[in-house]
């Protein structure tokens, strides 16, 4: 098996052994096909791009070609364990009502995306006056799918507005950790752990 | 011709009990022609059903016996094919209704004579109830998957809802589950395209050596365009003429499209009986999954433990992707493992039999857990 993305492999570490796990956004199904055979969760996938659900069924996952904008609601109340959103947020229309929907969906829900605020996004736009092209952001601001660039700093307060607690969080520079008080500047990933 | 069922070299099946009929009525007699691909395991557990459509047969991968064409689904059943007969007993039977072996309108009743339109109408579920008869003789009790294309997946969603026993996994293609206006409209100008033919002659045809060829190959006609996308009709035929440099001022074959639509009505009364496709067309417009189960689609699976797969293309606008959304969103709501992806392929409701790589993917992927 390939070695998961890393805010991916702090997801599949914290996923509980045979929960019900809808993946939002799940891609290639890397993380099911994970969480399946690692974990014996019943993992089921949402997923926009229809070669990236050909290749999920072509894995034997359960994905349903849909988007994360308006399909969540054909799902019932609490319907699995964790619903997971990762590295998607940031390219939904309104990620606030999507943040809804997944802790409507899910008891708890995963949520991981790329952190805006890093030090080189910082640096990129200070120094050249320009949408930053990173590592984690490489596509010009024209074509991104990213159409809501977020940050750990505005993430927590959408958080807080709502009243939903934090479960946990994990905050990623390539692979290494970052400690909480620093990761505004220096997370280029961040995954939470939410629920009501 | 029109006349008589044809005759193949298919393995016949004669249900020994009569067959409760939807309608109410049960038929005597049923006969289930069909054909089967590959080995049955000891344990009977790599069984594969393939439903055919509308005016399909049982030839999925050997020749038809009449056109000598190949089988309709050999790029997708075979050794080593998606649907490998190396490894699944493939399973592919004439439906209840039709001309092609199986018991329908066109074979004998108790009087000698054929049934015409004293055969009682029929149901997919009916269908599906001679399937499950030939899988009980078959001594397979649960399926490895039920795999249909068009009305194909109509009869794979009926036996997942109405014996969800007897299949592990229910692959769904280019289908729906309940026919819409527009398709009952199509239909029906098919049917009355063959009661208007006088050589109909309120089905009793059979005698008069020639059938209601013209009415039954116009009914064709109209369902054929319905199966490309206009777009697919457009880089075929765009306005071409047919052999001819000029249009010649009058009704003959001027276009291509034209002539394609003609050949398409008279080829297609050579292996096909109108009653028949009254019959089947019928038993398509009555189909409707959840008014079979209280109204709510989701009910229908409720008991199901197969695993789920619908497929649908973007260009299919007979059976449009909003129909397989639909179902994968009753399944889910069911909590029934269920995949649904929409393909891109340029060749309308036909996609499903024709060249769409993603779709063997699909299909291999699913039918290899």
């Amino acid at each position: 098996m390939m070695a998961l993305r890393p805010d991916l492999a702090v997801i599949a570490a914290n996923v509980a052994p045979g929960a019900r796990v809808l993946d939002v956004g799940c891609g290639d199904g890397a993380l099911m096909a994970a969480l399946r055979d690692g974990r014996g969760v019943d993992a089921r996938g949402m997923e926009l791009e229809p070669h990236n659900v050909a290749e999920c069924v072509a894995r034997g996952l359960s994905v349903i070609q849909g988007d994360a904008d308006t399909d969540l609601a054909y799902y019932p109340d609490a319907a699995v364990d964790y619903a997971i959103l990762s590295q998607t947020l940031q390219t939904t229309k309104r990620p606030d009502l999507v943040l809804d929907e997944l802790l409507r969906v899910g008891r708890k829900a995963f949520v991981s995306f790329p952190n805006f605020a890093h030090w080189r996004v910082r640096l990129s736009l200070l120094w050249h006056g320009k949408m930053p092209v990173t590592r984690l952001l490489p596509i010009a601001w024209y074509e991104t799918p990213n159409i809501h660039h977020v940050t750990v700093s505005d993430f927590r307060d959408l958080v807080a507005l709502k009243g939903l607690k934090v479960e946990g969080a994990w905050f990623l520079s390539g692979d290494r950790a970052i400690s909480d008080a620093a990761a505004n500047w220096r997370a280029e990933h961040a995954v939470f752990l939410l629920s009501r | 011709m029109a006349s008589a069922p044809i005759l193949t070299a298919s393995t016949v099946l004669e249900l020994a009990a009569p067959l409760p009929l939807d309608g109410g009525q049960s038929l005597a007699g049923v006969r289930i022609s069909y054909e089967t691909y590959g080995k049955l395991a000891a344990d009977k557990s790599n069984a594969v059903l393939i439903c055919h459509a509308l005016t399909g047969d049982q030839h999925v991968a050997s020749p038809h016996p009449k056109t000598g064409k190949p089988g309709w689904w050999v790029r997708m059943v075979g050794p080593g094919k998606p649907i490998d007969t190396d490894r699944f007993f493939v399973i592919c039977a004439n439906v209840l209704g039709s001309c092609m072996g199986s018991t329908g309108p066109a074979s004998a009743a108790a009087d000698g004579q054929p049934y015409a339109m004293r055969f009682p109408v029929i149901t997919i579920r009916d269908m599906v109830r001679g399937h499950v008869a030939l899988l009980d003789a078959l001594g397979i009790e649960r399926l490895h998957a039920v795999v249909g294309g068009s009305m194909g997946g109509m009869q794979a969603l009926s036996l997942a809802a109405n014996w969800p026993e007897r299949a592990g996994a229910v692959l769904v293609i280019a289908s729906t589950a309940r026919h819409s206006a527009q398709n009952i409209a199509f239909h029906e100008v098919g049917r009355q395209a063959i009661m208007a033919d006088p050589q109909w002659r309120g089905g009793d045809y059979h005698a008069h050596g020639k059938g209601p060829e013209a009415g039954l190959a116009v009914a064709r006609m109209a369902a054929h365009i319905t199966y490309l996308s206009e777009e697919g009709m457009h880089e075929k035929f765009g306005r071409r003429l047919q052999n001819r440099d000029a249009k010649t001022f009058g009704f003959d074959a001027d276009f291509q499209v034209e002539s394609y639509l003609r050949h398409q009505g008279l080829s297609f009364t050579d292996r096909f009986d109108a009653n028949s496709y009254l019959y089947i067309t019928r038993a398509m417009d009555y189909f409707d999954l959840a008014e079979e189960h209280g109204g709510r689609l989701a009910d229908a699976f409720t008991g199901s433990t197969a695993r789920f797969c619908l497929v649908s293309f973007d260009t299919d606008w007979l059976y449009p992707t909003s129909e397989s959304r639909n179902i994968a969103h009753a399944l889910n709501a069911a909590g029934a493992p269920v995949s649904f992806v929409e393909l891109s392929a340029p060749f309308g409701h036909d996609s499903f039999l024709l060249d769409v790589p993603a779709l063997d993917r699909v299909i291999d992927g699913f039918l290899r857990q």
